[in-house]
């Protein structure tokens, strides 16, 4: 593959990740987050996929497939059926959004510069991008903080671990495949384990706001 | 070279102000036409202003000269940015560049003329519009400035013509993921600095939500002309620059008579398009609550700060 071309759509895929990650924090509600979740996830499989025909590496690829079938179908299906089961349509975030906006306008320049020392140790346009994935990891925190149902803070968990997922296969450019596999099936499982939480919450208080578990009943 | 910017910018001036009241009913008249009305036709807008023009301005008593230098000063500031922003060729004079910051500058003074003239005649409703396109204004223009900042960094320079002249050399450079970020930014901010529908109603006359009318409730006769003019010039400007960004082509790179012509026809075109565009948009938005507009200028300002970090990121290689 062309060198511009690779760097295009590296650069291409890294802002549709960092632009639906902006959009999580714009919009609140949750069939809307679990749609830009599973589009996150496509672009992430994306970035992925190129990383691996730039570098003719068929474990890479395997991999690639392994994130577009978990993160862009898989998280999504699981959080939509407990997101319809609790029938409830908007999370409402400890901050507005358009403080929360600028927060992350704020969260990406700190990305930039925290990202600096990385930048420099390589080159190339796998390199370049990694202040998207911090950004990324950031915003996830961002989620997770101000978010006050348990879906939105899982949507929040899910974006950090992208983030997390983007920075390591644009500095080392993927990981071996039995460590990638272990990685997906941890997130799996805790999704897993956090929507049988869920459910359990809703069943004993009617709703998932998790501001009403800070008292403890007798 | 030199007079060949000189008259280009002077045909810019004059091609605008024949243009963009026709511009105005062309908006309008796709607006009735798609809400099933027949429309006063594309024409209105040239004829509302011959009867204004001819109409003496009553002034309220109280009121100073900002009354009556309010509007002329704004319309001042348009046909500068008429002049120094790139809409039928890239040729610059070297005197005055059309450089972002310049435009920045001279729209902001129109801005703060209008709201002065809404202030003058002391009204509540004045006072209203007065305050709310300053808030809105201090959210616009950094969008402007960034956004179009994060455009000039691959070019490396601020001049709006260098910027359209290395699009029409790259044409790739336009569907870059920065160019549109960029370019989505700059599109809600004319939105907002222009009053057009999420932010602000352009069709009310009494509503307690708008912000233009309401600034030029008390100005009458010439003085409302040159308001009326003033702004719709404004928007003309802005939606010339979006075409030039995103359409750089036809435009003209040197100042010779059939280039320049060329670019006469590609920017009635261009205009002709993005008005119908937003006119059509128009019609399937509602009016955004007043308290969220906010929202959606930070949101514009977001996209246009990452336009500017991706910008770095991108070119740093």
């Amino acid at each position: 593959m062309a060198d511009s071309l690779f760097s295009q759509l590296v650069g291409l895929s890294a802002g549709v990740l960092l632009l639906s990650a902006v959009f999580l924090v714009w919009r609140r509600t949750q069939s809307g987050s679990i749609r830009l979740l599973s589009l996150q996830g496509v672009a992430l499989a994306t970035l992925v996929a190129l990383i691996g025909v730039h570098k003719a590496n068929l474990e890479t690829f395997a991999v690639a497939l392994l994130v577009l079938f978990l993160k862009g179908v898989l998280l999504p299906v699981l959080l939509t059926r407990s997101a319809l089961r609790q029938g409830e349509g908007r999370d409402t975030p400890f901050i507005n959004p358009t403080a929360a906006l600028l927060l992350v306008a704020l969260l990406a320049v700190l990305a930039y510069v925290v990202s600096r020392p990385l930048a420099i140790l390589g080159s190339g346009p796998a390199i370049q991008v990694i202040p998207v994935g911090m950004t990324l990891v950031l915003i996830g925190f961002l989620l997770l903080a101000t978010g006050r149902h348990a879906i939105a803070q899982l949507v929040g968990f899910l974006v950090l671990d992208n983030g997390i997922a983007t920075v390591a296969f644009l500095t080392a450019g993927g990981v071996p495949l039995v460590v990638e596999l272990g990685v997906l099936v941890d997130v799996l499982l805790v999704v897993l384990i956090l929507r049988v939480l869920t459910g359990r919450i809703r069943d004993a208080y009617g709703a998932t706001d998790l501001d009403d578990l800070t008292e403890l009943r007798g | 070279m030199k007079t060949g910017a000189v008259l280009i910018s002077l045909l810019q001036i004059i091609v605008m102000i024949l243009l963009t009241p026709f511009l105005i009913g062309l908006m309008r008249q796709v607006r009735n036409r798609l809400e099933g009305r027949v429309g006063p036709g594309v024409g209105q807008p040239w004829r509302d202003l011959r009867k204004l023009f001819a109409k003496e301005p009553l002034r309220a008593p109280g009121t100073s000269w900002i009354q009556a230098g309010g509007p002329v000063l704004l319309m001042v500031s348009s046909l500068s940015v008429c002049a120094l922003v790139p809409l039928i060729s890239t040729v610059q004079s070297r005197l005055i560049p059309g450089d972002l910051f310049v435009v920045v500058s001279v729209l902001l003074l129109g801005t703060v003329a209008l709201a002065l003239v809404g202030l003058d005649a002391g009204t509540a409703f004045g006072g209203m519009g007065s305050s709310r396109h300053m808030t809105i204004a201090a959210l616009v223009e950094p969008t402007v400035l960034v956004a179009v900042f994060a455009l000039s960094v691959p070019i490396g320079s601020s001049a709006l013509g260098d910027i359209v002249r290395a699009r029409i050399a790259d044409p790739s450079s336009i569907i870059s993921l920065v160019s549109l970020l960029a370019l989505v930014a700059l599109g809600i901010a004319t939105i907002a600095e222009t009053s057009r529908m999420p932010v602000d109603n352009p069709a009310t006359h009494l509503e307690l939500t708008m912000i233009h009318e309401a600034m030029v409730l008390e100005s009458s006769g010439r003085d409302l002309a040159w308001l009326e003019l003033g702004s719709w010039l404004r928007l003309g400007a802005l939606l010339g620059l979006i075409g030039s960004l995103l359409l750089p082509w036809g435009m003209a790179t040197e100042p010779k008579p059939l280039a320049v012509l060329l670019g006469l026809a590609m920017l009635g075109a261009k205009l002709f398009v993005l008005a119908s565009l937003l006119s059509v948009t128009e019609v399937f938005l509602a009016k955004l609550r007043l308290f969220r507009v906010p929202e959606l200028l930070a949101g514009s300002f977001v996209l246009a700060l990452l336009a500017v970090i991706a910008s770095y990121i991108l070119e740093a290689r």
